[in-house]
């Protein structure tokens, strides 16, 4: 693997030994000593036209527990018009010899735009672009959905059979996205629900089915469902009438979660909007997952990087 | 290409019987020992000298993996290598006599690396090495406490440990040395210790 | 004096085969001409002559852009490709919305002497929208503007489309209409549908262009104006002008090349090359259009000629600029998507790249079949040979063309404009060398 920019692109023993390397990482984090010197001397840019604290502090810590040195590229407000074109930066970063790049950008596709440039020779990971993919979140998810259905037999399992509910704001939703692929390449029947305003006007290519009943969906007893954030900026694109109603109508209240089977896993790709998408109860409960999501991530990300990283370098396709 | 086998069956079983002898009789029996296998193979050689340790001392011998894949000094000189688990027993390896054990001793470069790792994991009161084959050509100043058999070879040739565990029955062989036509990755599977 | 060029064994859009005298500016004799003695002479034998090609729709750049284009530039990439005439887009800096702007770009054209520069004005003033430009000022200067057009913006406001489409119609003028609602279309990187969906980038739906060019036919026939409708990229845009054809409404249609062509899925690349306005669309929209341009319903062919500079480009999607340059690159593409798909013959491309948009733009002197007497407005190419289209064949400013590194058929072999050569054996003549010829055929003009 030279590149991680897409889920979509990722066959599913590329996503299984990637959630196996995972493991291995997640079994160093309980040890005393959470470090590994597997990647020292090598370079790794944070390099980030978007905030995102969350984001950039898991890559960080992932990189770090490798012994990769890591720089924090914060280019927010950088834009063609405004200061640097992402070429410069690209190459500002090439001199300075980053091995492997970690960017974040609210431009789908830049991620593949730097990748594929011939700008850099550096790896890159793709940490969130535009509304395109975020897919260390997806493999994050998935690496938690299986650790909670499989335990310490995780090693080499998929997803299959796995019933996940997806809710929220679809259009938007990189996380979204990636999941989607992701949990379909790893046997896993993805429905997603949202109002109709929010879900691409045409999905028929996805491999998952769209609903836009809550209470129909939840009635179906799934093993995961997974609430969205939802911003409320949304409601000036006259996406939906206000807070709210969303809320009432797409949201995971204290009603509906007491509805939901012990078992069935709560998920959040965070930060959450309590009380808007996901009520309080939910999101404390036993059922989910939240800090798991945020500890796998580290684990997840440090596969990703170790896989990028680790080899020798490969001749760009 | 000549293959020739070296040990069969029998000749593994007594190796390992003899090494479990020796390992008890340097530790003046079971006490405090712990077995590490380096993946893949040298898991298996250590479960199967944990088992018979155990019988001939009649106490159970700890046994688990310790994967060096993360501590290796040749990472980016090849393909990315996938990790294997490591599992430690329930005691942990502070202050055992941790034997690591791995099938072929080469370079040397695995075992530098599982000092490494073992060193992250705790503090074993002593280390031993105990390895099926030595085929010589060290590159560091290692050497095996315990060794089933000394194999004399060219680093052309390439000398494959087959495990029933694994691969269905046990023997050593040699492949005669054409490294030629053996490609990079072939030799870096090679002895697996390359 | 401007040269003499005998051009022997060329063959007409109709099929004929003959030789043909360009002298004193005009097709002097065509036949089979045995003496023209100090001519010098084109071996066209296996070439098709087409009268000078005209682009209804390109944007030069100058004034305010000239880092992408300028009037010499462009319309070296004009003759590069065949054209003997353009019609150059008002969104320039400063706009050309007064008779000041039109004219000066008049006079660059001429100077440059590359092909006839006819200058769009702006509907608008600024092309912001909200207040009508100087239509008549424009119409009645030297550069005797008929096309008026804000492209790159739409004409939103309805009562104010309705207001241009009457106003100009004192002077024979016609609104060239850049169809696109802007509320259906903010922020919009790519056309709507299931692939801007997975590459997560904002949709730009057809009916954005659709319900634009319903609206502005049902306006032309309300107040019984012209109206041309640029840029048409969607199948239902296609039946929206097909019926208003059909009900009688005074409305003409141009199609791109790049829309004849491409399709939407080279957006999955991410390569800014392929970033448009409109978008590319569906195969099935480029099967409509196709079909649209074969049976008449859309009536010519315009290049949308837009150049940028390199850093416009190279940058992620959403910063990029809107836009490819297509001047050069305009008849082969046409040979490639209908012409050899059998959908239209040679003596069509004369109409669809030639006639028609002379006629749409009021424009003499250019669009006239080939006939003794006719202006000496030719393009000579050759639709046998077939390249990897590359850098060499761009001869403008700007490099931003999306067929690098694909393989089209045919070459412009050469051009003549006002009887001299512009292009030939396929390379641009020296840019003094054309001046000189466009200021000896001014004096003659004048004399």
């Amino acid at each position: 693997m030279r590149h991680l920019l897409s889920t979509r692109s990722l066959s599913r023993d590329d996503a299984i030994a990637l959630l196996d390397v995972a493991e291995d990482m997640a079994a160093v984090q309980e040890r005393e000593v959470k470090k590994l010197p597997t990647l020292r001397g090598k370079t790794v840019v944070n390099l980030f036209f978007e905030d995102s604290t969350r984001t950039r502090i898991s890559f960080e810590a992932a990189a770090k527990r490798l012994s990769a040195d890591v720089i924090n590229f914060s280019a927010k407000g950088s834009s063609v018009s405004k200061g640097e074109s992402l070429k410069d930066t690209a190459q500002t970063l090439q001199a300075m010899g980053a091995d492997g790049v970690v960017i974040r950008h609210p431009a789908s596709g830049a991620p593949q735009t730097l990748a594929m440039s011939g700008w850099i020779d550096a790896g890159v990971v793709n940490a969130g672009d535009g509304t395109h993919e975020h897919p260390t979140q997806a493999l994050l998810d998935a690496f938690t959905m299986r650790r909670r259905l499989h335990g310490a037999a995780s090693r080499g399992r998929d997803l299959g059979g796995v019933r996940v509910v997806i809710v929220g704001d679809i259009l938007h939703s990189r996380v979204a996205r990636s999941n989607v692929w992701l949990l379909a390449t790893l046997g896993a029947e993805v429905t997603l629900v949202a109002p109709p305003t929010l879900v691409p006007v045409d999905v028929s290519g996805w491999p998952a089915s769209i609903g836009y009943d809550l209470d129909a969906a939840l009635a179906t007893m799934p093993d995961v469902v997974m609430m969205l954030r939802i911003q409320a900026e949304r409601m000036q694109g006259a996406f939906f009438p206000n807070s709210r109603e969303y809320a009432r109508t797409w949201g995971l209240d204290d009603a509906r979660f007491a509805q939901l089977p012990t078992t069935t896993m709560v998920m959040h790709p965070g930060p959450m909007n309590r009380g808007l998408e996901i009520a309080a109860r939910a999101a404390d409960s036993p059922q989910s997952t939240v800090r798991e999501q945020v500890a796998n991530g580290v684990s997840v990300r440090m596969a990703a990087l170790y896989l990028l990283l680790s080899g020798e370098r490969e001749v760009a396709r | 290409m000549a293959v020739r086998t070296v040990l069969q069956q029998a000749d593994i079983d007594r190796a390992l019987t003899r090494i479990a002898h020796e390992i008890l009789e340097s530790n003046r029996g079971a006490d405090g020992l712990v077995l590490l296998g380096i993946p893949t193979r040298g898991v298996v050689l250590a479960e199967r000298l944990a088992a018979s340790i155990g019988r001939i001392a009649a106490s159970d011998v700890p046994a688990g993996a310790l994967d060096v894949t993360m501590y290796r000094d040749d990472l980016g000189r090849n393909p990315v290598r996938a990790p294997r688990p490591t599992s430690l027993p329930a005691g942990g390896i502070d202050g055992a006599t941790v034997v690591l054990v791995d099938d072929v001793l080469y370079s040397g470069r695995t075992i530098r690396a599982a000092f490494d790792a073992l060193s992250d994991l705790g503090r074993a009161r002593a280390v031993r090495l105990a390895v099926l084959v030595d085929r010589g050509h060290r590159e560091f100043p290692i050497r095996a406490d315990f060794v089933g058999k000394n194999l004399p070879s060219s680093t052309r040739e390439r000398i494959n440990v087959h495990l029933h565990e694994i691969d269905g029955d046990d023997a050593v062989t040699i492949d005669g040395g054409d490294a030629d036509v053996a490609s990079a990755a072939d030799a870096a599977e090679a002895g697996r210790d390359a | 004096m401007s040269e003499r060029f005998l051009i022997t064994g060329a063959q007409l859009p109709s099929g004929e085969r003959t030789d043909l005298l360009l002298d004193g500016g005009v097709i002097a004799e065509v036949g089979s001409i045995a003496d023209a003695a100090g001519a010098t002479v084109v071996d066209a034998a296996g070439l098709i002559a087409l009268p000078g090609l005209v682009d209804l729709h390109t944007h030069l750049r100058e004034p305010g852009y000239e880092q992408s284009e300028t009037v010499l530039t462009g319309t070296q990439a004009a003759a590069a490709g065949g054209f003997t005439a353009v019609f150059a887009m008002a969104n320039t800096s400063p706009v050309a919305d007064t008779a000041g702007v039109v004219e000066q770009e008049l006079s660059l054209g001429r100077a440059a002497g590359y092909a006839t520069v006819q200058p769009i004005g702006a509907v608008t003033v600024g092309l912001k929208g909200e207040q009508l430009a100087e239509l008549g000022a424009m119409a009645q200067s030297r550069a005797r503007v008929r096309v008026f057009s804000d492209d790159g913006f739409c004409v939103f406001d309805p009562l104010l489309m309705r207001r241009a489409l009457e106003y100009v119609k004192a002077f024979d003028g016609v609104i060239a209409q850049h169809a696109q609602e802007p509320r259906l279309t903010q922020g919009a990187q790519m056309n709507e549908g299931a692939l801007s969906g997975e590459l997560g980038l904002a949709g730009w739906p057809a009916v954005a262009e659709e319900s634009i060019i319903a609206r502005d036919v049902l306006l032309a026939e309300h107040v019984g104006s012209r109206l041309h409708v640029c840029h048409v990229s969607t199948a239902g845009s296609v039946e929206v002008v097909r019926w208003a054809k059909a009900r009688g409404i005074d409305v003409t249609a141009e199609v791109t090349p790049h829309h004849l062509l491409l399709t939407e899925e080279l957006v999955a690349s991410y390569d800014p090359r392929f970033k448009v306005n409109p978008p590319l669309r569906r195969a099935e929209d480029v099967e409509a259009l196709r079909a649209a341009l074969a049976d008449g319903t859309i009536d010519i062919v315009a290049t949308d000629h837009a150049p940028h500079p390199i850093e416009a480009k190279e940058c992620e999607w959403d910063a990029a600029a809107n836009g490819m340059v297509g001047l050069e690159s305009a008849l082969s593409v046409v040979h490639a998507a209908m012409v050899d798909t059998g959908l239209i013959g040679w003596a069509d491309v004369a109409r669809v790249l030639s006639e028609t948009p002379a006629r749409i733009g009021r424009l003499a002197g250019h669009g006239a079949p080939i006939a003794v007497g006719a202006p000496a407005e030719l393009t000579l190419y050759d639709p046998s040979a077939s390249a990897e289209f590359d850098l060499a064949r761009l001869a403008g400013r700007s490099v931003n063309s999306p067929y690098l590194g694909r393989t089209l058929p045919g070459r412009v072999v050469a051009t003549f404009h006002q009887g001299y050569a512009t292009l030939l054996d396929g390379a641009v003549r020296p840019a003094d060398e054309v001046a000189r010829h466009a200021a000896e055929r001014l004096e003659v003009l004048r004399g």
